[in-house]
């Protein structure tokens, strides 16, 4: 009986360390930008390619990116919830529209309704990189002094939004620039 | 009929032959000097490629990794080391980009782990050796041994191997 007990007890390990691994998300990669200086940008609007947006214009306001593109697909499934989030005004979302074409984006956001109070046109993707985005979407809460908070992968959701984005949100807004 | 079934297979199989093997890195890209091509083709096949995990840089198509490939050729040929762009994408996207981690604390287990084994592997052999050399040897005590000495007395040389 007793030779059996080693075994048994590894495999028992085995089986814990593999029901883990199961429940882990290998596509979620932290982020090494966390509390890091969000990494410099000045692009042209979206809208209005005259003018440029940039994070020297969002110094001293926590604010959120959301990183978008119309060819994504998970985008349209987390957009209602930043048209909702937007509605309700807690602060300011700048969209990065992510290697996308510019009349493909803008008619995507005429189709769907646009939330954010300005988009930056990425359109080779070199801010993309700067700030590690590899899974559009992607969202950065960004607070006063221009510190990355917050980043979450993939399309948000009505429970992060509430569990996570507005907690930290109204957080940051409570800390000094 | 079995002639022309063969036949038929054989022109489906030639037909293969067509095919074209599949090609990820389609770019094509010039450096000054031999070293920064080493360099390139090097750092492309130790960075991960983030959006497909199990490829190197190399081997994807995604286009977060031309893109990469992009940037690692102008870093390349601009003059900086591989370690500087390996920093540059650790920078953005963390340990996870390199197919080599460095050793750390947090990389302890994932750099020791296989010699931890082979050592608990090592042990788990000894002790099953040494035991069952123990178990194997005559277990009798000295009136026992006398008894055996008593009868082997009169056999004949037992240094020398029975013969068959």
């Amino acid at each position: 009986m007793g030779r059996f007990l080693l075994p048994l007890g590894g495999f028992a390990l085995l089986v814990v360390l593999l029901g883990i691994g199961l429940t882990l998300n290998p596509r979620e990669v932290p982020s090494p930008l966390i509390d890091k200086p969000a990494p410099d940008f000045t692009l042209q609007q979206l809208h209005d390619s005259e003018q440029t947006i940039g994070t020297t214009d969002m110094r001293g306001q926590v604010w959120l990116l959301n990183v978008w593109a119309s060819w994504c697909v998970a985008c349209r499934q987390e957009h209602p919830y930043l048209v909702e989030l937007a509605k309700r005004d807690v602060l300011p979302m700048v969209g990065l529209n992510y290697k996308d074409k510019r009349n493909d984006a803008l008619g995507w956001l005429r189709n769907f309704e646009n939330p954010y109070d300005v988009s930056a046109s990425d359109l080779d993707g070199r801010v993309g990189i700067d700030w590690g985005v590899y899974g559009v979407p992607e969202t950065f809460v960004v607070d006063k002094r221009g510190t990355i908070r917050m980043k979450h992968i993939g399309p948000l959701t009505p429970k992060v939004i509430e569990q996570e984005l507005l907690p930290l949100v109204e957080q940051l807004q409570g800390e000094a620039a | 009929m079995m002639h022309r079934a063969l036949q038929a297979l054989l022109v489906a199989f030639s037909a293969l032959l067509l095919a074209f093997p599949a090609q990820a890195a389609i770019e094509s890209y010039d450096f000054e000097t031999a070293e920064q091509e080493a360099d390139y083709n090097q750092l492309i096949a130790e960075l991960r490629c983030l959006v497909c995990q199990n490829q190197n840089l190399a081997d994807s198509n995604a286009g977060l990794a031309q893109d990469l490939r992009r940037e690692v050729h102008e870093m390349v040929t601009s003059g900086q080391s591989a370690d500087q762009v390996v920093d540059f994408m650790v920078a953005r996207y963390g340990d996870f980009v390199l197919y080599r981690p460095p050793v750390r604390n947090r990389t302890l287990l994932l750099w020791g782990g296989p010699f931890g084994l082979l050592a608990i592997g090592l042990l788990v052999m000894v002790v099953f050796l040494r035991r069952r050399s123990r178990d194997s040897a005559p277990n009798i005590d000295e009136q026992q041994r006398a008894q055996v000495r008593e009868l082997l007395k009169d056999a004949p040389d037992s240094a020398e191997p029975p013969k068959k």
